[in-house]
């Protein structure tokens, strides 16, 4: 492993083994993404209006609830691997990078347990 | 970096990041990321809105939903909606790719576009349905 150029500094070093992980689970979560938004657009279709009483019916149905949850699951997980990229292109220096990485995750954890909880609490009867 | 004419012959260049010229993929690659990031930020605040409002009450409902068909709701939500339809198309190009279809050139420009024709057409026919129901 050679210190002068920036290629010379990486050669010989092999794969980071890690990454086609993140790849494969990228790829999982599209499909969920797209068997879920898909349901979920036609039944916004579906819908006779958007009144409280209407979405809140259809929401509190267990198959909607389950189905609802499992799009923020398999959304934000797609969005936490696909933000990632994005800081990871644009943001270089080390500590700048791990500090967005680090507020991605905390913002993403938070933002999918709110969506699961308010879809649990509706579903429950609570609200 | 990048030295072409160290040797006798200039050698051939990586790619450059000061010479490229715009084509259908670039674009299409662009919007991608676009339309994702879009996504996740206006996308699913709106949806956690849509959530919030809905666990919090009929009346912070209502404020939502008011908000929704107001011009600004209009602009806002059509947007989420050509960027959902757009990201769709464009992934599904990506799983396409991902399992090695369309990398010859011409057949890669095609879909290149046909993803944001279909992205549009998609787009409409979703607003034509919800408003013409
Ligand atoms: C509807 C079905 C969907 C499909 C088929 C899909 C497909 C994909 C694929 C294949 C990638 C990886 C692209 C690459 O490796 O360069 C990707 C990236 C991404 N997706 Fe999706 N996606 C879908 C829905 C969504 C939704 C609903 C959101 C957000 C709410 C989203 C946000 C993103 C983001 C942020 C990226 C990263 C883009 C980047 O910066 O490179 N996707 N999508
Ligand atoms: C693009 C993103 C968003 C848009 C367009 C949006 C829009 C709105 C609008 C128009 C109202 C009614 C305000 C009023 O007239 O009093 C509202 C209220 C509310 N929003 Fe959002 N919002 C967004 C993001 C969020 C997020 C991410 C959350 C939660 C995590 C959220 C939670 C709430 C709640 C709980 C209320 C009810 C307040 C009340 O009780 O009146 N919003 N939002």
């Amino acid at each position: 492993m050679g210190n002068g150029t920036s290629i010379g500094r990486v050669r010989g070093l092999g794969s980071a083994h890690s990454g086609a992980h993140h790849w494969i689970v990228q790829r999982v979560s599209a499909i969920g993404n797209l068997v879920l938004t898909a349901w979920f657009a036609v039944s916004l279709l579906l819908m006779p209006n958007f009144n409280y009483i209407t979405v809140h019916d259809w929401i509190v149905s267990p198959v909607s609830a389950v189905a609802l949850s499992l799009l923020i699951i398999s959304v934000f997980w797609h969005v936490r691997l696909g933000m990632q990229v994005l800081i990871e292109d644009y943001l270089h220096e080390a500590g700048t990078k791990f500090v967005a990485l680090a507020a991605l995750n905390l913002v993403v954890f938070g933002a999918a347990f709110y969506g699961v909880f308010t879809i649990a609490r509706l579903a429950l009867g609570a609200a | 970096m990048a030295q072409g004419a160290t040797g006798k012959k200039a050698r051939p260049l990586s790619p450059h990041l000061s010479i490229w010229r715009w084509g259908p993929a670039m674009f299409t690659s662009i919007m991608h990321r676009v339309s994702g990031n879009g996504l996740a930020v206006v996308g699913l605040g709106a949806l956690l809105c849509w959530l919030g409002t809905l666990a919090a009450g009929p009346e912070a409902y209502a404020k939502y939903a008011a908000f929704a068909v107001s011009p600004l709701g209009r602009i806002v939500f059509v947007g989420i909606s050509w960027a959902y339809f757009n990201h769709l198309c464009s992934g599904l190009r990506h799983l396409l790719m991902d399992i090695g279809g369309g990398f010859e050139v011409k057949t890669n420009n095609m879909w290149s576009i046909l993803t944001h024709v279909f992205g549009v057409l998609l787009t409409v026919a979703f607003w034509a349905i919800l408003l013409l129901r």
